[in-house]
């Protein structure tokens, strides 16, 4: 299997301050990825550094079959390239509608002139309905996304990245405000996501990481600290001094 | 899946459309060319101009309303679209003056003699008699109806290419364009700009070749004109605004960096309305002034745009009728207040003189919409159809303190 996403040797410096410390590793395709840490640890800004949204001092981050370089790119073309992206707090378009939210990230051209001339075929409107139906927001097309719960939110939110139809998708603490049994809902998604993509997701929650059941990524002061199966990774005494040393 | 027409979808363009035309045909019948002259020509020419910045403030809506970008630059395209058709208008009827005068001394006149006349006649008054390079296409009203889009589109193109590629945003944006538009002013202003300085063009109310027509006629032809293109103006907006494309407008003016993460290019979106509201901007101009009969530098002056976000503010932002009623209201009111014509009301020792306390009344009737009716004159509209703003009562409706309250989500 080759790699989906190889991010090699990056840095970044913020006021001096390094976030990022020579932090490498690669993500296959079709895998499913837990990265686990401390806060900050620098997960969010590795997720910044993916999508184009920092440009990393040094280093090389390179995806898909043909090792495109990402960080030629800006966020609106890695996003076209295959990478979508869930941000910790949900953030949806609150004025408008449920199906317009959904309108707006489903896969089409994204050129002004070709958005401008676009109308919904009879198949674009059946997957807006199967997405929402998907995450339980099927009878709540025509609401507000601003008058949803939090939880409904983050769903329609997924549904969003799920229409995007990214190949690579990076989930930033998904769980986070969610009651137990959001939370169960949540990493069955995850798991069921990742039969069809790669899905990079960053908690440090070990419980909620247990239950996803993958491979560990464990970050610490900037870089890899220890991978490997969850079990593996706690038993590594780095990682107990770096969680325990903290609890 | 059936797809509702364009107005099933978009009611107020209908209604917005029907009005126009009923006001159209009153207006026209009450003129002095088409009816009795229960209205004046003068206010015939009041109320075209008045629709023209309707036009205009429609862009603003789009560019400040739907997308979020408080450009305070729009009144500087407008104005140059004025500037290019201003050039047209003056030589052409300079011409004819010209060809005229030589004609009298006998012999038929060349073209050298009548290029130097209309020189002199133009820029004497600003001690030159030669005519600047850019009025060679000031001859031909097709050329120049070209560049009185081009010149403000490729402005546009080239100020918003800058800034929004250095993604420039928010009150920084504003700046930067009320010191374009008070740069050209300035530009303007000085007399080897090759527009005659402060004097600007005058004269724009005669239409060559239309010598011996009344200005009863032109004013309602120019009068039509402005209803046509507003009409035009706001069926196009509300189309581009209703689809999909309004969506990611929208979009981008509540979280542009999600817009950007859901892999639309952002920036060309920008760029894009930026251009297309300055070309609408200049076509409302090429409208206005042969309507006001006189152009000058005075009109890119910084005040001018910001009180194009003045009337979009007072009408309501982000729905097209709110920019047009707004437009509409402010500025009668405005060429109300300073005709003059208001008596002055005593108050003891002083009296309140309306020219003077006009823009005092406009300042604070901005910060009282602003305040408390940020919808604007819009918002009445709401009422009718009872959208109320979120009146926070009852339970929540989600886990979150944002959600609303289910009384207000049923609303
Ligand atoms: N834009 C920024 N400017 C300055 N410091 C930043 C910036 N972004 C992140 N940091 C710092 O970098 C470190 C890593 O942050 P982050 O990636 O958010 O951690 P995590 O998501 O793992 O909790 C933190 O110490 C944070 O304060
Ligand atoms: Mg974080």
């Amino acid at each position: 299997m080759t790699a989906l996403l190889e991010v090699s040797g990056i840095s970044v410096t913020f006021d001096g301050f390094r976030a990022i410390n020579n932090l490498s590793f690669s993500i296959d395709e079709g895998e499913l990825r837990a990265i686990i840490g401390p806060n900050g640890a620098g997960k969010t800004t590795f997720m910044d550094i993916v999508t184009g949204k920092t440009k990393p001092d040094a280093g090389t981050v390179t995806f898909g079959e043909r090792s495109i370089s990402l960080l030629g790119l800006n966020e609106a073309r890695i996003a076209r390239a295959g990478v979508g992206r869930k941000f910790q707090r949900p953030t949806v378009f609150e004025d408008q509608t449920v199906e317009a939210n959904l309108i707006l990230a489903l896969k089409a051209n994204r050129s002004p002139w070709r958005v401008l001339f676009w109308s919904p075929k009879a198949a674009d409107m059946a997957r807006v309905q199967e997405l929402a139906t998907e995450v339980g927001l099927g009878d709540q097309l025509q609401r507000k996304s601003g008058e949803l719960s939090h939880g409904q939110k983050q769903w329609l939110e997924i549904a969003m990245l799920l229409a995007q139809e990214p190949r690579l998708l990076l989930v930033d603490e998904p769980a986070a405000g969610m009651t137990p049994a959001e939370r169960e809902q949540t990493t069955t998604l995850l798991v069921s996501l990742a039969k069809t993509r790669a899905v990079v997701v960053v908690e440090h929650d070990m419980e909620f990481v247990r239950r996803l059941n993958c491979r560990v990524t464990v970050l610490h002061e900037g870089s890899v600290l220890a991978e490997g199966s969850l079990d593996h990774v706690t038993r590594d005494p780095q990682v107990i001094s770096v969680y325990l040393g903290r609890g | 899946m059936t797809r509702r027409s364009f107005f099933a979808r978009n009611p107020s363009a209908l209604i917005f459309i029907a009005c126009l035309a009923v006001f159209t045909l009153a207006v026209t019948l009450m003129s002095e060319a088409y009816g009795p002259g229960l209205i004046s020509t003068s206010f015939v020419k009041t109320l075209g101009k008045t629709l023209c910045l309707c036009l205009v403030a429609l862009a603003m809506d789009l560019i400040w309303g739907y997308a979020g970008i408080l450009s305070l630059g729009h009144m500087a395209f407008f104005a140059l679209g004025g500037y290019m058709i201003g050039m047209w208008l003056m030589y052409a009827r300079t011409e004819e003056i010209v060809v005229t005068a030589l004609a009298q001394g006998g012999l038929p006149a060349t073209p050298e003699e009548i290029q130097q006349g209309i020189a002199t006649q133009i820029f004497g008054v600003v001690g030159s008699s030669d005519l600047p390079a850019i009025w060679s296409f000031a001859h031909s009203l097709p050329l120049q109806l070209i560049l009185a889009l081009a010149v403000p589109g490729l402005l546009a193109l080239g100020f918003g290419w800058l800034a929004f590629r250095s993604r420039v945003t928010g009150v920084y944006l504003s700046i930067l364009t009320q010191a374009m538009t008070l740069a050209l002013a300035l530009y303007l202003f000085q007399n080897d700009s090759g527009l005659r300085g402060n004097n600007g063009l005058s004269g724009l109310q005669n239409l060559p070749g239309l010598g011996d027509t009344a200005q009863d006629l032109v004013s309602i032809w120019f009068f039509w004109a402005s209803a046509l293109a507003l009409g035009l103006g706001y069926l196009t907006l509300s189309w581009l605004v209703s689809g999909k494309f309004g969506s990611v407008v929208r979009a981008i003016r509540d979280d542009e960096a999600r817009v950007r993460f859901l892999g639309y290019p952002v920036e060309v979106y920008k760029l894009f309305l930026f251009t297309l509201t300055a070309l609408i901007a200049a076509l409302a101009g090429v409208l206005y002034y042969p309507q006001a009969g006189i152009i000058n530098p005075a009109e890119l002056a910084p005040i001018a745009s910001i009180y194009l976000a003045v009337w979009v503010a007072i009408g309501g932002r982000g729905r097209l009728y709110g920019a047009v009623l707004g437009a509409a209201f402010v500025s009668l009111l405005s060429s109300l207040f300073t005709s003059g014509r208001l008596p002055d009301i005593p108050l003891g020792p002083a009296s309140l003189n309306w020219v003077d306390w006009w823009l005092v009344i406009l300042g604070l009737s901005f910060v009282a919409v602003t305040l408390f009716a940020p919808k604007g004159i819009g918002g009445l509209f709401d009422r009718f159809q009872h959208i109320g703003a979120p009146d926070r009562k009852g339970a929540q409706l989600g886990p979150d303190d944002g959600s609303l309250q289910e009384q207000e989500a049923q609303k």
